[in-house]
């Protein structure tokens, strides 16, 4: 066995085999390099919640031409260690004739399952969790355990508003997933692979977001809705279901389901621009692979900020709007985006434009297949909306019909009288 | 005979979620208590996908049968009345379902025991390939014309078949 | 082995994840105060007296819309791995998969026609 550099630098990438160089157990410095592993991958998302929440009220309040904390440290940036200090001293209220273990039970759940998602990010070409072979579809399956917790805890609160919210906000995720499952089949499709590493690699030459903008901005609406944003906030509309399914929570459980949403919504950013806009791509990360972190995090602020905006800009749907739209258009629009990237891609070979081997990585390679792939969803997006358009002037020419026809009756009525 | 190293431990782990849920779902008298160990099983399911290299098969039972199957039920649970205290804890088909229970229980138990795999049973104990398949074999297979492209669609008029079906039954007060 | 390495991290962050969230509830058990009385702990809502269960029977369409993702979560396990091999596949893969889709792009019409997806 050659003898390992373990000095400072190198030590963090060769954890493990240095430990049993020094003579441990190799099985034991395997798990402790895990554990180490685990335990910094899971503090991230908490370190950039200290953050988020003081950025989530900025941003909100600037589009409301408001300020947002400014009180406590420099522009406010502290303000969340008293907002978790006040939390932490709340009384924590248990209502009576709830389920108290699962009561108990279901704030962890809420935060586990967004941490969990972590696991699978690719931060640079090194840095990353487990590559799992499957990493996309682990997303996607750990996102489904989100379900449960709202489950778990719209019915142990024993409360109705608490049950009504959380069958409803269940219908909801249920039926976002499908249009979100469905976008993040294109780029797998594209890249031939689902593990995380593989799918920015596929990156390199071209991001996702120029190949495939329909699904691209399918997957950014199905994940507004997936983490409860609005126009998509009907889990917590206060004016018909009071707060919804957490309403009888307090205290630091009620801030467990709140850290937990917030840090939904910037983990399915990061998501975004992990699968979409090239994760950790970007000049110079082959010389200097940390930097990958840095163009990932730029590329999230970008779509996170862009969700903050369209969260404080646009108001509520109704839930009737909110299943319509799901399914009467953007499931439609998937299984469609599905078989034209399909027959698209079928093209591409045929016309044997698709780079090969080192090619994959030059953007010059990509180009061909790259604008085979945009003309085919610009021209998905033009005929999808010039049908919503005549579906929808129709629908108009027939409601001003029918109120004509009222009016003359009405007309005549008095007429007649 | 058994060596006593990680995967053994989490075998052992994974197992007692399964038995250990299933357990709990026979005995609870809550409704909505029995999904949460029935969920507790199935992720105990998936562990030992995991353990046997079959990620893909892991990640779908937790996407289907934790994500959807045990939310459906849960929809299920409540359309029924009386979710919270059943009064009887079996009920009135419970000779039947002993048999089959026992029936199946000798059965797999007989396949495990008896050395069938390979005629002579000289292939037990030894995995059947020695190359693990990835999902991109399992995706050429699908649509291979000389493999199980015919499940593949049968699959799906299956699933359509299922939804019409659902929608009729569900729908048929009106 | 190195595969079940990667899984090895995701048992162990499973392990981890749960302690997270429980540190900080645990912490706020030993610090916040504790003083419940009946009033307290009635159920919220608004201030009105709650009436009857809590557990009242649904109405059917959830669990149609619960029927109907099932049946496309179903579809779209088996599409993934054909999305996984698709660029090294030919025509005749692209045909099967507009079979499987187009079957359920069926059941979906079916569904609109029917007016399942109505939220009534």
């Amino acid at each position: 066995m050659p003898e390992l550099e373990c000095a400072f630098p190198q030590v963090v990438n060769n954890l493990a085999p240095c430990l049993a160089q020094g003579g441990m157990n190799a099985d034991l410095a395997n798990f402790i390099s895990i554990l180490l592993g685990v335990v910094l991958i899971a503090a991230l998302p908490l370190a950039t919640l200290l953050i988020l929440l003081v950025v989530e009220r900025k941003v909100a309040a600037r589009v409301q031409d408001r300020i947002g904390p400014n009180r406590v440290g420099p522009y406010g940036l502290l303000q969340s260690i008293p907002d978790a200090l006040k939390m932490m001293t709340k009384e924590d209220i248990t209502p009576a004739g709830a389920d108290v273990f699962i009561y108990n039970l279901a704030p962890i759940i809420a935060f586990a399952s967004v941490v969990l998602l972590w696991a699978v990010i690719p931060f640079t070409p090194l840095h990353i969790g487990a590559d799992l072979s499957i990493g996309a579809l682990y997303l996607i399956a750990v996102a489904s355990i989100g379900t449960v917790k709202i489950m778990v805890a719209g019915w142990s609160s024993n409360n109705k508003y608490a049950l009504l919210g959380a069958f409803r906000t269940i219908a909801q995720l249920l039926s976002y997933e499908v249009p979100l499952v469905l976008a993040l089949l294109i780029p797998v499709m594209i890249a031939g692979t689902m593990s995380m590493q593989g799918l920015v690699e596929a990156q390199r030459g071209m991001w996702f977001f120029f190949m495939a903008p329909v699904a691209a901005i399918m997957f950014f609406i199905a994940n507004q809705a997936e983490t409860g944003r609005a126009p998509f906030d009907l889990l917590e509309a206060e004016s018909e279901i009071i707060a919804g399914y957490n309403i009888e929570y307090s205290g630091f459980k009620w801030g467990m389901f709140m850290a937990g949403e917030f840090m939904h919504a910037f983990t399915a950013s990061v998501i975004f621009a992990v699968i979409f806009l090239g994760g950790w791509i970007g000049p110079g990360t082959d010389q200097l692979p940390i930097l990958g972190f840095v163009y990932l995090g730029a590329k999230t602020v970008v779509v996170y900020i862009f969700g903050l905006v369209l969260r404080s800009t646009v108001p509520r749907v109704r839930i009737d709007q909110l299943m319509s739209f799901n399914w009467k258009f953007l499931v439609p629009l998937a299984i469609i985006n599905v078989l034209v990237t399909a027959l698209l891609l079928q093209v591409v070979n045929w016309l044997g434009i698709a780079p090969q081997g080192d090619a994959a990585s030059d953007l010059i390679a990509n180009l061909p297949q790259t604008v085979v792939l945009l003309l085919g969803n610009l021209g998905v997006m033009g005929t999808v909306s010039t049908l919503v358009r005549n579906m929808g002037r129709q629908q108009r020419l027939a409601d001003e019909a029918v109120e004509a026809d009222t009016e003359v009756e009405e007309l005549a009525h008095a007429a007649a009288h | 005979m058994l060596e006593l190293n990680v995967q053994t431990l989490a075998f052992f782990v994974f197992a007692l979620f399964v038995l250990g849920g299933g357990l709990g779902v026979i005995t609870t008298r809550n409704l909505v208590h029995g999904t949460l160990y029935l969920i507790l099983s199935l992720f105990g399911v998936a562990g030992f996908f995991v353990l046997l290299s079959a990620p893909f098969l892991a990640v779908v039972q937790v996407l289907v049968y934790i994500g959807a199957i045990a939310i459906l039920i849960v929809f299920a649970v409540m359309l029924t009345r009386s979710m919270t205290s059943l009064h009887e804890v079996v009920n009135r088909q419970w000779v039947l379902s002993t048999i089959v229970a026992v029936l199946l229980f000798v059965m797999l138990t007989v396949t495990i025991i008896l050395p069938v795999w390979g005629q002579d049973g000289s292939l037990a104990g030894q995995p059947v390939s020695e190359v693990v398949a990835t999902t991109t074999d399992l995706g050429k297979a699908l649509v291979d014309g000389n493999q199980y492209v015919l499940p593949f669609e049968v699959a799906s008029l299956l699933l359509t078949a299922a939804m019409i079906g659902a929608i009729v039954i569900a729908r048929d007060d009106e | 082995m190195a595969v079940l390495n990667e899984w090895a991290f995701i048992g162990v962050f499973f392990a981890v994840a749960w302690v997270f969230p429980f540190a900080p509830i645990f912490l706020a058990r030993l610090v916040a105060p504790r003083k419940p009385n009946p009033i307290k702990q009635s159920t919220y809502e608004c201030g009105v007296e709650t009436v009857g269960d809590t557990w009242v029977q649904f109405k059917v369409q959830y669990y149609i819309y619960g029927l109907i993702f099932l049946v496309f979560d179903v579809e779209m396990i088996f599409l993934f791995p054909w999305a996984v091999a698709y660029r090294e596949l030919d025509f005749f893969a692209f045909a099967a998969g507009f079979l499987f889709i187009f079957l359920l792009a069926d059941a979906l019409i079916y569904a609109w026609r029917k007016d399942a997806l109505e939220w009534v």
